[in-house]
């Protein structure tokens, strides 16, 4: 109870560090929310009632706190860009594909990594080793863009097996959604499954060489029980550090792959707000991510309590 | 040994799991997959759900439903369909009535008295009533403040439902044009900002802020001859490449603004109209840049840059080229004289930059916004032309919302590549751009016989010498070398075959009701 009391205040104070911060980058930089809404062909009296309106004119300090104040008791705000809409409603419009897509992704990572990963390791130095490590050395190095751009080309135009474009929001077919959903999650999964494996692999091999295996291998255990029962279990600790890493990006949003595909969920909304200055939407999104990043990292450390006895007794 | 069942067994159970998941999820996709593609087989134009038939694809979003409030061109483009003004702008280039019926201009040009139309009503059933029109009219007035074209209203008054009186404090025959400011619901003060209601050809079904606007016909609409689409969607994308891969794919069916080559690789099964996009182009400089004080160097750039290259290798080569800050789109005021004034000629333009006190060229730094591959691109060729004449350019790509700060309002830059669309048809809201004074002069141009021009062309009532004077004008812009005034691009708007239409305007609008299924 104690340790979570612990955390629930480091995560906290993270929020409101990453939040104060977040705040002085965004009015360091050039531009402002009502110019890039109103464009070049707003009179300027139009430019100072709605800067005046949403409170643009005061020193950054008093709208920090003001935000601050609101942020505390759940209300996060107007959006600037569209201003008959909250933060939370912009939010929570965007955040189910986000997740539904992060989940889809997830599954197939890891319905493939895991598996791949220690026939991988199984057959080490051997040709299908090699195989498969120059595979998902290939696609690693395939920028993300290029990857959504590819299967949308390729499944898409050629085979006519995704209806590209057809996105529907999950509120309204939540099926067809995960439908839709299915190549955008795949290119979100694909390099991910790819580093998955080669961590895995790699994790495998060196655990395979010491001495508790050859130890478990003198005194009988087959070559598969040495694997699954004693070896996995100490190779998964840092894998499983590599994919809470890979859990937190994916929950965060796609920024590429939801461009590539059109998908309104977190990840264009970030985008979107930075270049039209939302900061109330960046902000929030922003404490989204990083709730996220710490959230995960609490349950990673859960997690290592599990695989590891010698981590939950120290 | 013994324990070698248990394994097998525990293995056995993970893999049916796996094996099931796997089914679970692969089953579901395939059989469904597998119904999409034999639906496009059979009807390839079936893009069309349930909710909408014609999709267009706009590669900016919108702001917000409130035409008053925002006025950038991609809301303005869109809103056009479902607001309309006492008079609506026509594809010819002009105004015609629209929630009036017919108006009267006082001979001083102080007076203008609107009949409403007979039967006009707002898409909630309601009728348009006089009130309605002086609250819009005040209201515009009010968010726009000053600078406004409406400010010169001193007084509104509705002598009946059916009658609107607009007083001006002082002359203006321009006015007229500034009337497509949109007629809203009186009733409907509160909601403006969330629920649309105008008096247009279209409706708003549905508006998801980032996403999409659904429209659907209002059935009560003043012109009943209408014959087109029923139901319409427009899909906001944040890169035009996403949409058009999914023109290629089939799930929208009309783009504009395409590259001769995107048209080409379309292949057939799509009509093309061809326009242009109502934006004068060009490499706009700051005047007040210490090399560019010398009207001989702005000269010697407008020299240096080859505006058919520009045109052939951003687009092909089928745009508007011109010389002056003018609107071929709409002839009434343009000067069409200034045209070929700056016919390339690199040894003339090295002649002018050594007469200019710059022999050896100078360095300039051309901020532009990076999310405009038009200007990205244009920039880049204009910095190969100039290298001839010894300007060594540097491109500083900037985002939207900077360039607006910095370069448009901060005016700290050395020149940039932009296209400026116009709002209204009034000359003057155009020509105010390069007035000395003027919020907009981006430029810094300051030339006082241009503005000595300028204010009597905007006072003049005679319409033939406010077009001399207008073109006097653009002369002076010309002569003076304002700015490099490039082109109005050719503008390739692609429609799926099984729609027709879609009316070329002087602004910048998508009007749905043009646009007709075969």
């Amino acid at each position: 109870m104690k340790y979570l009391i612990k955390k629930f205040i480091a995560l906290i104070i993270t929020l409101l560090v990453i939040s104060m911060l977040t705040f002085i980058a965004f009015s360091l930089i050039p531009g402002d929310a009502v110019l890039s809404r109103l464009g070049i062909n707003a009179t300027p009296e139009a430019i100072a009632n709605m800067r005046a309106q949403m409170g643009l004119d005061d020193p950054v300090i008093i709208r920090y706190f003001r935000w601050l104040a609101g942020a505390l008791h759940g209300d996060f705000g107007q959006s600037m860009r569209y201003s008959t809409m909250t933060v939370s409603q912009l939010i929570s419009s965007r955040l189910p594909v986000t997740i539904i897509m992060a989940v889809m992704s997830l599954i197939i990572i890891a319905l493939i990594s895991l598996p791949l990963g220690m026939l991988s390791a199984r057959v080490s130095g051997k040709w299908l080793d090699g195989l498969i490590s120059q595979v998902t050395q290939v696609i690693m190095s395939i920028p993300s863009f290029f990857l959504g751009i590819l299967l949308t080309v390729v499944f898409g135009l050629i085979f006519k097996v995704f209806d590209v474009g057809g996105y529907v929001s999950p509120d309204k077919d939540f099926w067809g959604c995960v439908h839709f959903l299915i190549l955008p999650a795949t290119a979100v999964a694909l390099p991910r499954i790819a580093m998955v494996v080669k961590y895995l692999r790699n994790s495998v091999v060196t655990e395979m060489k010491k001495d508790y295996v050859r130890t478990a291998v003198s005194k009988g255990a087959g070559k598969r029980w040495v694997l699954y029962r004693h070896v996995l279990r100490n190779a998964l600790i840092p894998v499983i550090t590599f994919v809470a890493m890979v859990v937190a990006e994916i929950l965060a949003g796609s920024l590429v792959i939801e461009q590539v595909f059109n998908i309104p969920g977190m990840g264009r909304l970030l985008v979107s707000s930075i270049s039209t200055r939302d900061y109330p939407v960046v902000q929030a999104a922003v404490l989204y991510i990083t709730a996220i990043v710490v959230i995960i990292n609490f349950i990673v450390d859960a997690l290592y309590q599990v695989a590891d006895p010698r981590i939950r007794n120290a | 040994m013994k324990r070698k069942p248990y394994k097998r067994i525990s293995l056995g159970v993970m893999i049916l799991t796996l094996a099931a998941v796997l089914c679970g999820c692969g089953g579901g996709a395939g059989s469904s997959t597998v119904d999409t593609s034999s639906k496009e087989t059979a009807e390839p134009a079936a893009s069309a759900s349930a909710d909408h038939e014609f999709t267009f694809g706009l590669d900016s979003a919108i702001a917000s439903v409130d035409p008053h409030v925002d006025t950038d061109a991609a809301t303005r483009s869109v809103l056009f369909n479902v607001f309309e003004g006492l008079v609506k702008v026509t594809p010819e280039g002009d105004v015609a009535p629209a929630v009036a019926q017919d108006y009267k201009m006082s001979d001083d040009a102080k007076t203008y008295t609107f009949t409403l139309r007979d039967g006009i009503t707002f898409q909630d059933g309601k009728a348009v009533k006089a009130s309605d029109v002086k609250y819009s009219l005040e209201r515009s007035a009010k968010i726009n403040g000053d600078s406004s074209a409406l400010s010169v209203i001193s007084d509104i008054s509705c002598p009946d439902d059916k009658t609107v009186v607009i007083t001006l404090k002082s002359a203006d025959s321009e006015f007229i044009y500034n009337l497509t400011t949109e007629i809203l619901e009186e009733a409907n003060d509160k909601d403006q900002g969330s629920k649309p209601i105008g008096t247009g050809p279209f409706k708003v079904a549905e508006y998801k802020e980032g996403e999409y606007i659904d429209f659907e016909r209002y059935e009560g609409y003043w012109n009943k001859d209408l014959d087109c689409i029923d139901k319409a969607q427009i899909k906001f994308y944040d890169k035009a490449d996403t949409a058009f891969t999914e023109l290629k794919a089939g799930s929208i069916d009309a783009m504009w603004q395409m590259t001769p080559d995107q048209v080409k690789s379309l292949g057939d099964g799509y009509n093309v109209v061809e326009s242009t996009m109502k934006l004068v182009q060009g490499l706009f400089i700051n005047n007040t840049y210490e090399p560019f004080k010398k009207v001989q160097v702005r000269q010697a750039l407008n020299y240096a840059i080859d505006r058919d290259a520009v045109d052939k290798l951003l687009l092909g080569g089928g745009s508007k080229k011109i010389n002056t800050y003018g609107y071929p789109s709409v002839p009434e005021w343009y000067n069409a004289d200034t045209e070929g004034t700056y016919k390339y000629d690199v040894d003339k333009a090295k002649q002018l930059l050594a007469d200019g006190g710059y022999p050896d060229g100078f360095d300039l730094e051309i901020t532009v916004p990076n999310n405009y591959n038009l200007h990205v691109q244009a920039a880049e060729i204009m910095k190969e032309e100039l290298a001839q004449i010894g300007v060594k350019v540097t491109i500083n790509p900037v985002d939207w919302s900077t360039w607006l700060s910095d370069v448009y309002q901060g005016r700290k830059f050395q020149a940039t590549v932009i296209g400026f669309d116009f709002t209204s048809l009034a000359p003057s809201t155009w020509y105010v751009h390069y007035q000395s004074k003027s919020d907009n002069n981006m430029v810094n141009f300051s030339d006082a016989d241009y503005d000595k021009t300028y204010d009597e062309a905007k006072t003049e009532t005679d319409k033939d010498k406010k077009k001399e004077l207008y073109n006097k004008c653009q002369q002076i812009l010309t002569d003076q070398a304002a700015s490099v005034f490039i082109e109005d691009p050719v503008n390739y708007i692609v429609l799926r075959k099984g729609y027709t239409g879609f009316a070329s305007y002087p602004i910048y609008v998508i009007d749905l009701s043009s646009i007709k299924a075969e």
